[in-house]
């Protein structure tokens, strides 16, 4: 029985034994033969699993913590980290890797120099540009970032970023989906890839968007609360109140807050951020609203609710989580 | 998620079904046990005067529980915790001779309507925040910076090290012994996400 430091904690050696295997899993090296010699101690006895699941159920809980992060100049790390392994090991959970590529100019001069930047689905990071501007890459987002010197331009390939540029008047930082571009006039914007367009929410300061549509190209400035969806067929800007832009963003901290939100929306909103995905198996049971905070990884506080709030029947089939009347 | 009223627990469990008895266990045990850990220490705490002997008679507990829970997934969770609980303390007493306490005073005591989750299970995440601030804040100094770089910076076993100025041995302890207070403390604030 170890007695740690702290007041009044008694910790038995079961526990103990658990917090190894989890701080080696999450903090060392975690390898094949790490992950076998980790199954076989659980299997050993219920004991083990049980001591497993209690601290592994608590810790996880304190992954909300990193909601305290403040803004710090980020470092971009290049190496992936490990993230949670399912209790029971079957599955890797969303690894959060960010791969920094530099295309060296040598091979093709005709090609634009840039580093490319890419999170898997749970994924989130935060690149620091040498100017002082940040940007946040949400789920499953590709972007690249010009090497010049003063390049200043981003590339949205996929997924949802949040810019928050240091202004330059001299450099107008410029960002491009697709047909669309953003010039940043010193501001704070996220940028969405919906598939059939983008989404330009504006958080801060201003930026203009301009759009090449089936009609031709189209512009927009934008101001502080406003939301710009472009398509190639429209260009349509609504405003929301900054409290409601802010909840937007809350996946920069790990959440996702649903205010009367359909199930089946919600589902498919904290499907882009992980690899076992909600099914709403009933059009019905999918127009049900709910509301909360919850943890972008955590599919299994959705389906709860659908099951012990709403009575929902809840089943797992393979990864995912079918729920229906 | 847990069926709680389905088919399972009909005799003759296949040996396919094994890993799916386990999985329901996992997250029968997580859901509905976890969450009742204060009440569950307060009552062992009231009935053995062997505080060391505390945490691993809350294990042996638990461990009791996820075994039935392997066969049957039990019904009612709170009830089930508790008469295990007495079972095992009067165990305990018989194989120490000592005379039991009395611990069906509090057993009484238990609302069986009280087993039915509520709406206050959508934790606000604010609220969650609060209680992991502070079971944080009850963790010693050392280990309390390593899983606040751990949790909050995002920082690598090795960074830690760097960080702290200790060997990534040293590192390891402070982050297994964080692990382990943080979520004794947590447990103990009681209410925690479904």
């Amino acid at each position: 029985m170890t007695v740690s430091e702290q007041e009044d904690v008694v910790v038995d050696a079961l526990t103990r034994e658990a917090a190894i295997w989890i701080e080696r899993r999450d903090f060392g090296t975690w390898t094949e033969e790490d992950r076998t010699q980790f199954d076989a101690w659980l299997a050993q006895s219920p004991s083990h699993r049980v001591a497993f699941i209690r601290l592994e159920t608590g810790w996880k809980r304190s992954e909300l913590l990193s909601a305290l992060q403040t803004f710090k100049p980020s470092r971009v790390t290049p190496s992936p980290r490990k993230r949670w392994w399912a209790i029971g090991g079957a599955a890797a959970a969303a690894a959060i890797t960010v791969a920094a590529v530099g295309l060296s100019g040598a091979f093709d001069l005709k090609k634009p120099e840039f580093q490319t930047y890419a999170t898997t689905i749970g994924g989130r990071e935060t690149l620091a540009l040498a100017d002082g501007s940040e940007i946040e890459l949400n789920t499953d987002t590709v972007l690249r970032v010009s090497n010049a010197a003063h390049g200043r331009k981003a590339w949205l390939d996929k997924g949802e970023a949040y810019f928050k540029i240091k202004h330059n008047a001299a450099h107008p930082f410029v960002v491009i989906a697709g047909a669309h571009r953003i010039t940043d006039l010193g501001t704070k914007f996220t940028v969405r890839d919906e598939g059939t367009g983008i989404k330009v929410a504006l958080m801060e300061g201003r930026a203009r968007l301009d759009s090449t549509g089936k009609t031709g190209p189209r512009s927009v400035t934008l101001t502080p609360g406003d939301v710009a969806l472009a398509t190639p067929t429209s260009l349509s800007v609504n405003k929301k109140p900054a409290e409601q832009l802010k909840k937007d963003v809350g996946w920069e901290r790990g959440v996702l807050t649903f205010d009367h939100w359909a199930l089946a929306d919600a589902a498919r909103e904290l499907n882009r951020y992980n690899t076992r995905k909600l099914v709403i198996a009933d059009a019905a049971a999918g127009r049900l609203t709910i509301g909360g905070t919850f943890a972008t990884n955590d599919v299994d506080a959705i389906a709860n609710v659908a099951h012990e709030i709403f009575g929902l029947h809840v089943e797992h089939q393979g990864s995912n989580i079918v729920i229906s009347r | 998620m847990v069926e709680r009223s389905d088919n399972f627990g009909s005799a003759g469990l296949a040996p396919a079904d094994t890993s799916d008895a386990v999985a329901r266990a996992d997250a029968w045990f997580a859901r509905e046990i976890l969450p009742l850990e204060a009440s569950l220490m307060q009552f062992l705490q009231h009935n053995w005067r062997h505080k060391a002997e505390i945490a691993d008679l809350r294990q042996e507990v638990y461990t009791r529980l996820y075994e039935s829970a392997l066969l049957r997934i039990p019904e009612k969770p709170k009830q089930f915790l508790f008469a295990t609980a007495r079972n095992l303390l009067i165990d305990r007493a018989r194989q120490a001779r000592v005379i039991p306490i009395d611990a069906a005073s509090d057993l009484d005591q238990l609302d069986p309507a009280s087993d039915t989750p509520g709406p206050d299970q959508i934790v606000i995440a604010r609220d969650e925040l609060r209680r992991l601030q502070a079971a944080l804040e009850k963790l010693s100094p050392r280990c309390r910076e390593a899983v606040v770089l751990a949790r909050i910076q995002g920082l690598s076993r090795r960074e830690i090290a760097q960080r702290m100025g200790v060997t990534e041995g040293t590192a390891a302890q402070y982050l297994a012994d964080g692990i382990c207070a943080l979520v004794e403390h947590l447990q103990r604030g009681g209410k925690a996400k479904p």
